[in-house]
């Protein structure tokens, strides 16, 4: 309780140094944050993507059911495909209906002959797109083959490349924050060594002298996770009307309280790691 | 008690601080250690509490080989001596109850009773009043005060006063050696640095007396009870030969 006391005065006499602490590690939690929301944004994104019908075969007219069916077979024994979906030539036309029901031209031009049917695939994983494709491709009962490996392949890139920016990110700023801290916590050891010294002429032992600016480090790191977590999340809140629907169809929001407090808890104990270790970094160095 | 057997203190600069130092002081004994300016007395009380090192020679204190102590048991030993700095070192930065209170904190004390030992010292330095003010806020014999409360907060064994009447009026500072005194008499062995003829005088106590970082007098041991008058009259003796010998004593 002591120690808190004396952690706490120490930082109420140096308002500027506090600040600038808090200030260091908000950023760092804030680019924390919108990274973590960003990974998850564009997770749930791939997964919807993954999810959609990702390979579309379409049949020659003369095709008969049970190649179809044959087909089907040897495309679930490869083990690589999630879902089929069989679209017949009347559930082609009930499709082509609702999408220009509002240009009767264009629905009396089309009958259910004209459109071909066509088996809707979706892959178990992105890598796989490519074999289905050609197994397709190489079946005679196929006329054609539409393949949506580009979208999600794109994504799938742009999360990776997004994913490595940002840890490099983290880790830069995570190491920026904890010098910053050596620095400033290191000025404050300095401005009370005289402090210190009277202190360990009075029998102050090493630990009884560190534990303040150890805590000191700690109080500055969640106090900065906890705003840079507001903040983020502020903002994830307010821009989520927008986002919606400029992501439509799309089953990213609302993303789940679970995972907030999920990453306000990590972030805690980040923080906590992090205010420590610089902490320790500054007594080691200016408390020989 | 304490014990300085053939100390010698040299500066890096080459200058000796102590050269060949030796003498006792026995438990629940009064001893003044006299001598002028950068005559060693305060070097003394830096070996004392392990604040530095003697270059050569044995320093032992209630039977700690101080020189050879392990650096995890300086703080111990720092608990067991009360020191009165020259320059006091009270925290500017905390009212004179949480100075006092600081070797009661790093020693652990529940708060509670901390606070109760406190408050008894202060009442009996006779600083009670001025527990909630800052150290600039008091006279210089009010601080010496609150430097020898701190000083007692762990009831030392030892105290070491290093001028604690330095800056004070001649009233204020018998009031100090009066008060340090009382300390010893209730069995702290207390080993006093000062200039003060008057005080040395006041007390008739053993006197040790340095120059130029060599002992001059005073390394006998404590006198016995029967022969104490006659030997705390030479030890004042010595002084006045002391004070012929050097005019800034």
């Amino acid at each position: 309780m002591k120690t808190f006391k004396t952690t706490w005065r120490n930082i109420r006499r140096s308002p500027y140094q506090a600040f600038a602490a808090v200030l260091v590690m908000t950023l760092t939690f804030l680019f924390i944050s919108f990274f973590t929301f960003l990974l998850f944004g564009s997770a749930k994104a791939i997964s919807y993507f993954e999810s959609r019908p990702q390979v579309t075969a379409f049949f020659r007219n003369e095709v008969k059911q049970a190649d179809i069916d044959n087909l089907k077979n040897e495309l679930n024994a490869t083990g690589k495909v999630a879902s089929l979906k069989f679209v017949s030539k009347q559930d082609a036309l009930k499709i082509y209906r609702e999408q220009n029901k509002n240009d009767p031209l264009l629905l009396e031009l089309v009958t259910a002959d004209i459109l071909p049917a066509s088996l809707e695939i979706s892959a178990v994983k992105i890598e796989n797109l490519s074999e289905i494709n050609n197994q397709l491709l190489n079946s005679p009962l196929v006329s054609e083959v539409v393949f949506q490996k580009d979208v999600v392949s794109v994504l799938t890139s742009w999360t990776n490349a997004l994913r490595t920016i940002g840890l490099g990110l983290i880790i830069v700023l995570s190491l920026v924050s904890v010098f910053i801290m050596v620095i400033i916590i290191g000025v404050k050891i300095s401005q009370k060594k005289e402090d210190i010294g009277i202190m360990k002429l009075i029998g102050a032992g090493d630990w009884y002298i560190r534990t303040p600016f150890i805590f000191e480090g700690i109080y500055y790191g969640v106090i900065g996770a906890i705003l840079g977590w507001i903040i983020s999340a502020g903002a994830l809140w307010y821009a989520t009307p927008f986002l919606s629907s400029f992501l439509k169809g799309m089953p990213i929001f609302p993303i789940p309280l679970i995972f907030f407090f999920g990453l306000l808890g990590a972030e805690i104990i980040t923080a906590v790691i992090l205010g420590t270790l610089s902490s320790f970094l500054a007594v080691l160095r200016y408390l020989k | 008690m304490i014990r300085l057997d053939k100390v010698s203190k040299q500066f890096r600069t080459g200058v000796f601080a102590l050269s060949d130092i030796s003498f006792e002081v026995e438990k629940g004994e009064f001893v003044f250690l006299v001598g002028p300016t950068g005559s060693g007395k305060t070097t003394i009380f830096r070996l004392l509490t392990r604040e530095a090192l003697p270059t050569t020679g044995e320093v032992v204190v209630d039977n700690w080989d101080v020189v050879k102590l392990p650096n995890n048991k300086i703080s111990h030993l720092r608990k067991k001596i009360g020191v009165v700095f020259q320059d006091l070192k009270l925290l500017m930065d905390r009212t004179i109850f949480e100075n006092i209170i600081l070797p009661l904190e790093v020693s652990g004390i529940d708060s509670i009773i901390a606070t109760k030992i406190v408050e008894e010292i202060m009442k009996k330095v006779g600083i009670l009043p001025h527990k909630d003010k800052f150290p600039i806020q008091l006279s210089g014999g009010e601080l010496q005060r609150a430097a020898i409360a701190r000083a007692l907060t762990l009831e030392p064994d030892i105290l070491l006063a290093d001028e604690p009447t330095g800056n004070l009026d001649s009233a204020t500072a018998m009031e100090i050696v009066k008060l340090l005194s009382e300390i010893n008499k209730k069995g702290t062995t207390v080993i006093m640095a000062t200039h003060n003829e008057d005080a040395v005088k006041a007390l008739s106590k053993r006197v040790i007396s340095l120059n130029n970082g060599i002992l001059t007098g005073g390394n006998e041991k404590k006198p016995k009870p029967h022969l104490e008058h006659s030997e705390k009259k030479s030890a004042i003796i010595d002084v006045k030969d002391k004070k012929s010998e050097d005019e800034d004593f």
